[in-house]
């Protein structure tokens, strides 16, 4: 029998990870797609095996997706969101996990508002530790579900053209994407207004800085559109709302500019008509929704392997 | 070590087939209800020869799905790294279906657990029956296959290879055996 090793106790971010380990993991989520077809969603994989997923900052698909395929594998998750644990009463974080580990969990999904949170907690529980989104640094899952989505259209990774447009440098989806790029030989085009640009774009490898979306689009197989953090507005950043859709907001008059096969993905959640117009999100070209559909099977495959991993 | 002995070449391995085909027939006068589903990986390209010979007795053609039972292992987890998963494909409802399951070798019958575990997770068949080219004895479980093509009395440190032309480029059942120690012949 040929075994798929996993040779992680954690997964921490894409930066460290080897070209086959990612292609090993995109080819597990792909046999996993078709469970979540099947009239009944459910195979023992993760019997009696504890997933918690610890989130300190707010998400919607991205615990939904994680518990999805916790679910989907017989796992039984648990889910704790900072606002209603013993983070309000004042409760460290390491103090938090070492609790948390005293129950026993085999893998934990933590989300954090501080980049490298999840590597601290990897160092500190003897459970696998899955980042979901740790400050602006790494979402390694996020970039694992975009790769799939990337491959299922363009029928490969190595050479495609990736335009990535946007807030790059607040960005964790951007720089885990940007490190799948250099590790997978992926040509990555970004774009976005100057005070968003990353200062250690060097370290990605071979990036492209266009200063207008039209260049970058312009030979682009896909184009990600990053949300802008609408938090971020009076911080002088970009001057407003209006200004930063007219420049750098994908409306149909500039995806007209792209191949006529480039697709178009976004993370999530979107801002209609800020970064998007609602007639691109919505159209034939967007894979928007086929990013979530992958986004539950890249979950379930990482699940899986780290449990194999740990024994 | 000793040198594989050949059970079955591929005339013996075709001349098994065609039995079997006679068998199902035999045991189901209308094919209608059929299905075939062979185990990943062997299990599929025997499962694709009986439809051939099939449709050659019969003039229907059975629908055939592929399963990988790999998420139903009960070794899950033991050992290091977990099995490569491949994929499963069965593009038809097994509802109030026949179904005939095709594996290339039944052993300790854990596989068979696990296959009859992943086709309920595919509806509720009416039945399923078990067709296996090889039988080596050693059940760890109350299972047992409905249509065998052939036996072969082994020990559990012997090696039962089945090789597929479509997969090993030429066909035969072979058993590599063991040197012999303590355990018991089974």
């Amino acid at each position: 029998m040929i075994k798929a090793v996993f040779p992680h106790k954690d997964l921490l971010g894409i930066r460290n990870l080897g070209r086959d380990e990612i292609v090993m993991i995109l080819d597990t989520a792909e046999s996993f797609k078709e469970v979540s077809r099947r009239p009944i969603k459910k195979v023992p994989s993760l019997r009696g095996q504890t997933v918690i997923n610890l989130f300190y900052e707010p998400s919607t698909r991205t615990r939904t997706s994680f518990e999805i395929a916790a679910k989907r594998l017989s796992a039984d998750a648990v889910n704790i969101s900072a606002s209603t644990s013993s983070v309000v009463k004042g409760e460290t974080l390491a103090d938090t996990v070492r609790n948390l580990q005293a129950m026993a969990p085999d893998i934990v999904v933590m989300r954090h508002a501080c980049a490298g949170a999840a590597e601290y907690v990897a160092g500190i529980i003897a459970a696998g530790v899955v980042n979901a989104g740790d400050g602006a640094h790494e979402h390694p899952t996020q970039a694992l579900l975009d790769l799939l989505t990337m491959r299922q259209h363009c029928g490969r990774l190595e050479g495609l053209r990736l335009a990535i447009i946007g807030d790059i440098a607040h960005s964790r989806v951007a720089r885990s994407n940007l490190w799948a790029c250099r590790t997978l030989g992926i040509h990555a085009r970004v774009c976005g207004p100057p005070s968003m640009m990353p200062r250690d774009l060097a370290d990605f490898g071979e990036v492209e800085v266009c200063s207008r979306p039209e260049d970058a689009i312009a030979t682009a197989d896909v184009i990600m559109m990053l949300r802008l953090q609408l938090e971020r507005q009076g911080t002088g950043l970009f001057p407003s709302l209006e200004e930063y859709a007219r420049r750098y907001g994908l409306n149909r008059e500039r995806l007209a500019r792209a191949p006529a096969d480039a697709v178009v993905m976004h993370p999530g959640p979107m801002n209609r008509g800020v970064e998007i117009a609602g007639d691109v999100a919505d159209g034939r070209r967007a894979v928007i929704l086929d990013q979530v559909e992958n986004g539950v099977a890249v979950r379930m495959a990482i699940l899986y392997l780290l449990g194999g991993s740990r024994s | 070590m000793t040198p594989d002995q050949t059970i079955l070449d591929a005339r013996g391995l075709e001349v098994v087939l065609g039995r079997m085909a006679h068998e199902v027939i035999e045991h189901h006068p209308v094919l209608d209800n059929l299905v075939l589903v062979g185990v990943r990986s062997r299990g599929v390209h025997l499962a694709e020869r009986l439809q051939c010979r099939l449709a050659e007795l019969s003039g229907v053609t059975l629908p055939l799905g592929i399963l990988d039972i790999t998420m139903y292992r009960d070794d899950l987890g033991l050992g290091a790294g977990n099995p490569v998963l491949e994929r499963t494909e069965i593009p038809f409802s097994l509802e109030e279906k026949t179904v005939i399951l095709v594996d290339d070798v039944i052993h300790t019958g854990r596989t068979v657990r696990a296959a009859l575990d992943g086709l309920m997770d595919f509806g509720r068949p009416r039945a399923i029956q078990l067709l296996v080219l090889v039988d080596r004895g050693g059940r760890e479980l109350p299972i047992r296959p409905d249509y065998v093509g052939t036996h072969v009395h082994s020990s559990p440190r012997d090696k039962v290879k089945v090789r597929v032309g479509e997969r090993d480029g030429f066909d035969a059942v072979m058993v590599e055996y063991g040197t012999r120690g303590q355990e018991a012949n089974l």
